[in-house]
Order: C-alpha cells, then structure tokens, then sequence
C-alpha cells in the first residue's frame, strides 16, 4: 500500500514556495501516485518531520536558516532509510555544478511539472549521497552534529557542546545534560569547528565559551597538574604540557 | 550623448561650486607654491622662509579667485571655452596684481616691474596648468568613459532574487490570481528601470517608489519575516537622486539580513534633508552565523563609484556595524529637479 504511494517530504523556508510544490505534486500525483507527508521550512524541521513521518523523497531548499538543505542532507544520512534527496534552488552557480558532477538530483526553481515528473520517477532506486561530496558543495562549519540512535537522528546543537573527547572508535560528545557517542574523528572536528574549540589535549577539544577557569590542580604530595574547570557540569580536563601554552593563551585574551 | 551633470555645460571647465574641485585647485596650488619656493632655496630653513612669505600671497589670492570664479561658474561653462579661458587668466593677473600692489603698500619693499612680472608669469602658468588638469580629468571621467563606467556600473539584480520572485509569483497563479498581477506588474516596473538607460538623475520620490515595489516582491515569499520601517522627514518634492541608489541597498539588507533567520526582522530606511544635502540611512539586522552566504560588497562598492561620478566628493558612503545591525548611511547633495 504504502509501498506503491511514493511518500514526499517538502523543505522550503518560503510559504509561497511549497505551495507552488504542493501544486505541482497535485498535478504529478495524475501520473504517478504520491502522498504528502509533510512540509517543513528549514532543515531542522525536516528531520523532526522525518522521525515521525518518514519519506521516500524529500525536496530540500538548499538556502534556509537555521539548517540549510546540504547540512540536512548530511545528517539525513544517517536515518535508516535515507530518504532520496532532490535539492531545489532558485540560482546557484556553484552546487548546481556540484550535482551535475556527482550525480545528485536538483531542480532549478520555477521547477517545472516535467522536471519534477522524470525526478520523482527516478527516485524508486535509492541511492545514498556520499557524506564527503556534501561536505565538499557545503564546507561551512555545521550548526549540528548528528548521532544515530535506535534508528532515529538525534540533533545536537554546536553552541549546546561543552566538549568533544575522543575515545578509542568514537568522539564522546558531552553537553550539560548528558554524553553522546559520534562516529567522527577528532581532527576533522577540529578542523570544522576551530573556531569554537580549543584542543587542550591530544584527545580533547573543549568549547572555548564554556572553559570557566584554568587552574593548578592542588593535590597534597602530588605534583599538582594544570586542569580545565568547565562551565554548567563539575568536571575537570586535564590540560597536557604541549597545549598549556595555548589555553594559556586564551586567557589573557579574555582576561 | 547624455551628460552625467545636470544642466550640460557648453565646455569642459568645472564646477567651481564643487567641493571635489576646490579642494583640488587648493592643494595643487599649495604644493606647487611649496616646490617653486625650494627653488634657489635649497636650506630647510629658508626655504621654510620663502614658503611662509609666498603662502602668505598665495592663498589670498587662491581663495578670492575660488569665490570669483564660484559665483561666475555657470556663465563661465556656458562661454566659448577660449574665450572663458582667457577670462580666467585675466582675472588672476588683476587679482594678483591688486594683492601685490596692497601687500607692497603696507610693507614697503624696493620693488619693481620686473618683479611684479616674476608674479604674472607664475600666476599665469599655475591657472593654465590647473586648467589644463582638469580638462585631462574631465576627459579621462567623462563624457565617453564616464559614460561607459557608469554603464558599467548599472545595478545588477541578483539572479537568485528573479527567479525566487518568478517562483513566488507561479505560486500565486492558481489560489490570488490578483495577487499574482500585481506582483508581476510590480516585477516589471523594477526591470523597466534596471534594463533603462540609469545615466540621468531621477526624482527621489520615483526611487522610492521603486524601493516599495521591490519591498512588496520580496514581502510575497518572505511574508511576515520582513518588516519595514519607514522614515521620511521633511522631504522636498524636487529632489533628484541617482536611480537604483537604494534598491540595492535594500536588496543586500533582506538577503543579508532577513533570508538567514527564520525569525521577523527590521530593515529601517530613514532619509532626510538637512540644509543643502539629502541623508539617507538604511539598516538591517544581522542574524548571528549563518551557513551558505557569500559574502557581496559589490553592490556597495557600485553605488560608492557612482555617486563619485555624479557628484565626486560632494556625496560620501559610510558603513558601520554595531548592536547587531548594519548600517549605510549616504549623503548626497540636495539637487532640484527640472534645473
């Protein structure tokens, strides 16, 4: 039943946009049958709309606040079944040029009835887009990371990480509330986020406006070694000899 | 061919009115004073000297001729261009002569022709030279390469905001086919003077004009996300400004400071007349960081140019950026209409 309905998720920041959208499904549905599951108008939306109301296509704005369509895209991939994904853009020179060279589905806005037609009609093989091609087309930092758990994405804001710490396979996310597990390495973290974090160790990267205090841990007898206090948890981070000088840096920035 | 000035002069002289050429005629005169007075004068000392007792001549005269000329300047432009020349020279022997022959009265030197001769020669040179630097400056900005610079110059939409409009408008069709009109109307306009020949000023209330059929575009498919606030104060009806010398300032406020935050915000547009000139504010919120937006200060750095064009130093831009909101802020001389 539902497998023969083809299920279409719309993301557009402009109200006017998807009803043009909801218009032209109205007129493919002639042709193939589809149903909306919902619209959204920003990425984010979109993947609260997902866990609830799961897709075989999204139509994703690549130009929205709060998350745009590329960074959606990337964590979409992470849902069990990603949905396939037809990016729509008004005008822009360069991703358009990207998904020609990786093979990834767009419309130019107006989108037209035919476009759209043959787009949804390609779409029953699935196919993922690889997470290193959107990176490319989207290199700004993320405003979220996303982690996979019990077949759902969960969203964690950039500006909510206190922060990342590597162990073994995984990247412990921490935030005040509670640690998440990520699937990412250190390095390419540090180099999106590097104007957030500072390494403070080898396998620590901490968010610069959460450090509270940098301080000589004073133990009696033991040599007394320099710690991180951060802010909104009671947690000290060792600070190792090598990036001492760069936290103490930090400080007389701010101080 | 259109000239870019408003009443077309007959000949390549200045306006001496213009700040831009007062400021100039001062400083090359100035600084020609200074090196003529290291002749012969080749100790710090001395010639320090001989600057003082030449500036001290100098700059009377300068600024008499600026006021003479200043209130002569639209006659002047109308003349002959020889015969206006030959005016000037002339005034400026008189001129010099009346302040050498009063500068010899109250301090008695032994001086005579020859000396008074030393004065005609350098006065005369100086105006040809002067006069000679701004017709090579004339040639250099106008009128075929101001024309083509201004040409240039034309603003340019952004193709990203055509077709997002042509979206909104096509989304309009089936439910508000009236909407659906106005809006290309209003589309249309807007490309009627983008596409137009943009050279001649307009009055301000028609650039107005056009900034609310924009504004009434982008308010299609942003809906309540863009809020505009208007300020008008004391506005004179005849004012004639650049066309597109805001449009595009607003263009950048909403894809600067409205499309990247989901939540409403204020673009402010505040202009008014003070005395002689015309001010114009315009500003904008800047949400907090946003992914996917290249950075463009070509539109500023267009409108910068041709105000230069049309009124060189007369008309300044400034930006600045505080409490979270970006502002330009333009002044431009208070020109009437039908002049």
């Amino acid at each position: 039943m539902s497998g023969a309905r083809l299920r279409v998720a719309i993301t557009d920041d402009e109200a006017p946009a998807r009803n043009r959208i909801k218009n032209l499904l109205d007129d493919v549905s002639e042709m193939v049958p589809i149903e909306v599951v919902g619209e959204a108008d920003n990425g984010y939306k979109l993947l609260e709309l997902l866990q609830e109301h799961p897709a075989d296509v999204v139509l994703l704005d690549i130009r929205m606040p709060e998350m745009d369509g590329l960074e959606a895209a990337r964590h979409l991939q992470k849902l069990e079944e990603p949905p396939h994904v037809v990016f729509t853009t008004a005008y822009d020179d360069y991703a358009v040029s990207a998904f020609e060279l990786h093979a990834i589905d767009y419309l130019v806005k107006p989108i037209r009835l035919r476009r759209l037609h043959d787009a949804l009609s390609r779409t029953r093989s699935i196919t993922r887009i690889s997470l290193d091609v959107l990176s490319d087309i989207g290199p700004e930092a993320r405003t979220h990371l996303s982690i996979q758990e019990r077949g759902k994405v969960q969203l964690v804001p950039l500006a909510e990480v206190l922060y990342l710490r590597a162990e073994l396979k995984y990247v412990t996310i921490r935030t005040a509330e509670r640690e998440f597990l990520l699937e990412e390495s250190l390095a390419s973290l540090e180099e999106e986020f590097g104007d957030r974090f500072v390494r403070i160790h080898r396998n620590c990267l901490v968010a610069r406006e959460f450090i509270e205090s940098f301080e000589k841990e004073s133990k009696s007898g033991s040599d007394g070694r320099w710690v991180i206090r951060v802010r909104g948890v009671d947690e000290v981070l060792p600070v190792s000899r090598r990036q001492q000088h760069v936290v103490r840096q930090l400080g007389k920035k701010s101080g | 061919m259109a000239s870019i000035s408003q009443n077309a002069p007959a000949n390549p002289l200045p306006d001496f009115r213009n700040v831009g050429v007062i400021l100039r005629i001062l400083v090359i005169v100035t600084a020609t004073t200074l090196v003529a007075a290291a002749f012969g004068n080749p100790a710090l000392p001395r010639w320090l000297e001989a600057s003082a007792a030449s500036i001290a001549f100098v700059l009377p005269v300068t600024i008499i001729s600026l006021l003479l000329l200043g209130a002569a300047t639209s006659w002047l432009r109308q003349i002959d261009y020889r015969v206006a020349v030959l005016c000037i020279v002339l005034a400026e022997l008189v001129i010099v002569t009346a302040i050498v022959r009063l500068v010899w009265t109250l301090i008695p030197v032994d001086e005579g022709f020859v000396h008074i001769a030393r004065y005609w020669l350098f006065t005369a040179l100086l105006a040809l030279v002067l006069i000679g630097y701004f017709d090579l400056r004339n040639r250099a900005l106008s009128p075929a390469l101001a024309e083509a610079r201004l040409q240039a110059l034309q603003a340019r939409i952004r193709p990203h905001f055509l077709f997002n409009s042509l979206n909104a408008v096509l989304s309009l069709m089936r439910a508000e086919p009236r909407r659906a009109e106005t809006a290309l109307e209003d589309l249309s306009e807007l490309f009627r003077v983008l596409m137009a020949d943009n050279r001649k000023l307009i009055p301000l209330a028609r650039e107005l004009e056009l900034c609310k059929q924009y504004l009434a575009i982008e308010s299609l498919r942003l809906e309540e996300r863009l809020q505009v606030e208007w300020r008008l104060e004391d506005l004179p009806d005849d004012a004639m400004v650049p066309p597109l010398i805001l449009q595009p300032l607003l263009e950048n406020a909403v894809y600067h400071g409205i499309e990247p935050s989901a939540q409403p915000g204020v673009i402010s547009i505040h202009i008014q007349r003070k005395s002689e000139r015309l001010e114009m504010i315009l500003s904008n919120p800047v949400p907090p960081v946003t992914r996917s937006q290249s950075g463009n200060k070509m539109a500023l750095a267009n409108i910068g140019e041709r105000l230069q064009l049309h009124f060189d130093a007369e008309a300044t831009l400034a930006t600045k950026s505080e409490e979270g909101r970006f502002e330009v802020r333009i002044v431009l001389p208070y020109v009437k209409g039908g002049q």
